[in-house]
């Protein structure tokens, strides 16, 4: 390693270091959105329906085996039917005898939908059993994950991702209008040392910076309140990291050879990462927005690495979900850096 | 090296327009090795511009450049590390230290670190090894950036305004360190506002105006051939007018309220007359200048 190549980086690091705003954008702020977000969904994937039941019975017992209900038990028919009617509850279940009565709250349809649902298929394997005969069909159900993808599992490859997006972005066009501006650029042209090894250092430094926002996010990520499970097969994660920060610091090459001022450069970096942070899925699931969204997230690099980082960190899916992301991230940086390259400017 | 006098730079009708503006309209000089050369005009007049072609940093439309025998443009890298460049705007990285600045710039040529502290104390920034760059004052900026240049001990050193900035006594100690550079063998070419500073400090000078030499010679030389009185003056009363302007050598003798001036060509001969009569009462001698010059060129007043 040339000594120009290590102290070049180094001087680079020492700068980050030293700028409080850098490290706050790059750490503490996509760690306040994993936060948030993390503490605000906590619950909502893995909430039980909650139900009214008056009464008791084998289709009670059969209800709560499956896992999916809540009971809370009302000595009062009125009461419960009551407590469905306010909204509190999305239904209540009535039993006396054989007779099976279910009151639900047409307005909340999903809920009212899972609940019905739930019930009368509880109820016809009672009555199945009832009769003493063989099913004709048999159910075999397992899950197809070891964990069921609870907000913070897809919350984390997300805000990692963009995180990681930021810090490329911003990280590269900064530097390069920032060196342009103050001349630094033209001073280390009159110095023997190759272009290459300066973008080299920069990119180094970039690398450098992905892989401690990804120990730093995953390891609170995984802290008791949130509660992460990373897959075990998480290694692939490393080169998606890097080729995703060469994607983001090619556009941030080109967000910087357009920009002549610092406040401009960041105006302009902010405008690309943003709006592609939304359609790309970091904080919520692209899948439930309207298809032709979902047709623009997927020309986004951004998107790539998240759909990558899910498989590969949360879903275990291992190197072969590398391949699709990995090549439209290179095809990306190849592209716009290329493009980068050709408006590159020494100065102003 | 041959019998050959070898030149350091050699420029030959270099011309450079931004649009209609003719920045650099047709400059040739030469600067011999171990020469300090001095580049002086007033603001706009081309000074950076030539500096920087010569320097390789811009592709002149027209004319050729050779850097110690070699074109600098394009970018050469053979060159590079034998030539030192202060830019006009200093140029650092950000929030380094002085000390870092100096590090970091000197591994780019593969310097070892130990230089660094040689290379502070040179301009008289030991005290201030561990500030930042943009936390140290306009000069120390200044200096800090001459340094950086030097880092890799060139053998061509450019400079641009080097002393702007600089306090007097600053000024001073940076006149040592070039006069030093200098001693070693090196080559200098600056540019300065300063034209007292570069009577003092250049072999030779180029005047420059609207992107055109006026004038390259010696201060000397340049003052000599401009043929202008050397103006003695004295405090009203010390001696009679009509008296002054009976001594022998004197051109002219002009009174005002507060002093007595004598313009003569031949200041050693009136000198001693006057010193004869005990006539040297608040004596000033003020001879001719390189304003003298610039204003004798231009026709206006040298303002820097
Ligand atoms: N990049 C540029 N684009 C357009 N015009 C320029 C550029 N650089 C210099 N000029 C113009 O060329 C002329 C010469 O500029 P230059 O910087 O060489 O002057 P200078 O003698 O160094 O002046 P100063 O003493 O102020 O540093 C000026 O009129 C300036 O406006
Ligand atoms: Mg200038």
């Amino acid at each position: 390693m040339s000594t120009a190549f290590k102290s070049l980086s180094v001087a680079m690091v020492k700068g980050f270091l030293r700028d409080r705003m850098a490290l706050f954008f790059m750490f503490v702020f996509p760690l306040m959105f994993l936060v948030v977000f993390g503490l605000l969904f906590r619950d909502s994937g893995a909430d039980k329906i909650k139900l009214a039941v008056v009464g008791d019975g084998p289709v009670v017992a059969a209800l709560e085996r499956t896992g999916a209900v809540e009971v809370q038990r009302f000595d009062d028919q009125q009461a419960a039917v009551d407590k469905v009617k306010d909204g509190d509850l999305p239904a209540a279940l009535i039993l006396s005898g054989n007779d099976v009565r279910l009151r639900f709250a047409a307005s909340d349809q999903v809920a009212a939908g899972t609940v019905n649902g739930l019930v009368s298929g509880v109820v016809d394997k009672v009555n199945l059993g009832a009769t003493g005969q063989p099913p004709a069909f048999r159910l075999d159900q397992q899950p197809v994950e070891d964990a069921s993808l609870k907000p913070i599992q897809y919350l984390t490859p997300g805000i990692l991702s963009w995180g990681v997006s930021i810090s490329a972005v911003f990280g590269s066009a900064l530097t390069l209008v920032s060196w342009r501006k103050k001349q630094v650029l033209r001073r280390i042209r009159l110095a023997p040392i190759s272009a290459f090894t300066v973008l080299t250092s920069r990119v180094v430094v970039s690398v450098g910076v992905a892989v401690l926002q990804a120990a730093l996010f995953v390891a609170v990520a995984s802290t008791p309140p949130f509660g992460l499970k990373l897959s075990g097969d998480w290694y692939p994660a490393l080169p998606l990291l890097v080729l995703g920060t060469l994607a983001f610091f090619a556009i941030g090459m080109l967000v910087g050879a357009f920009c002549k001022s610092e406040e401009a450069a960041s105006g302009a970096a902010n405008m690309l990462v943003l709006p592609m942070s939304f359609l790309s899925g970091t904080f919520f699931p692209i899948e439930n927005a309207p298809g032709w969204l979902q047709a623009v997230s997927k020309v986004l690099p951004l998107r790539h690495m998240n759909d990558g980082m899910l498989d590969i960190l949360v879903r275990g899916k291992g190197i072969g979900a590398l391949v699709v992301p990995s090549a439209v991230l290179v095809g990306f940086t190849l592209v716009v850096g290329f493009v980068a390259s050709r408006v590159f400017r020494w100065e102003d | 090296m041959t019998g050959v006098r070898a030149f350091a730079v050699e420029a030959v009708d270099i011309r450079k327009s931004y649009g209609e503006l003719k920045a650099v309209d047709g400059v040739s000089f030469t600067v011999d090795e171990g020469e300090f050369f001095g580049i002086l005009g007033p603001n706009g007049a081309g000074k950076t511009t030539t500096l920087e072609i010569v320097e390789g940093l811009r592709e002149p439309d027209a004319g050729t450049v050779a850097l110690l025998g070699e074109s600098p443009w394009p970018r050469n890298l053979k060159l590079l590390p034998r030539v030192g460049v202060q830019l006009q705007a200093s140029s650092f990285f950000e929030k380094l230290t002085a000390r870092e600045q100096l590090e970091t710039f000197g591994s780019l040529y593969g310097v070892s670190k130990s230089i660094v502290a040689d290379m502070l104390e040179l301009v008289g920034l030991l005290d201030k090894a561990d500030v930042q760059e943009n936390k140290l004052s306009g000069g120390q900026r200044q200096r800090l950036s001459i340094a950086c240049a030097l880092v890799h001990d060139p053998d061509v050193v450019f400079l641009d305004e080097p002393t702007a900035a600089l306090d007097p006594q600053a000024r001073r100690n940076l006149w040592d360190v070039l006069r030093a550079i200098q001693a070693r063998g090196k080559t200098i070419v600056y540019t300065t506002h300063y034209l007292d500073e570069a009577e003092i400090l250049c072999d030779r000078v180029a005047i420059m105006d609207r992107g055109r030499v006026l004038a390259m010679d010696s201060p000397a030389a340049l003052v000599r051939g401009l043929d202008a009185p050397t103006r003695i003056t004295l405090q009203p009363g010390a001696l009679p007018a009509e008296t002054a302007r009976g001594i022998e050598g004197v051109d002219d003798v002009h009174e005002e309220d507060a002093s007595m001036t004598i313009s003569t060509r031949k200041p050693a001969v009136v000198l001693s007359a006057l010193a004869e009569r005990g006539a040297l009462d608040g004596l000033q001698v003020r001879t001719a200048t390189l304003e003298d010059v610039f204003l004798d060129l231009t026709g206006r007043e040298y303002r820097a």
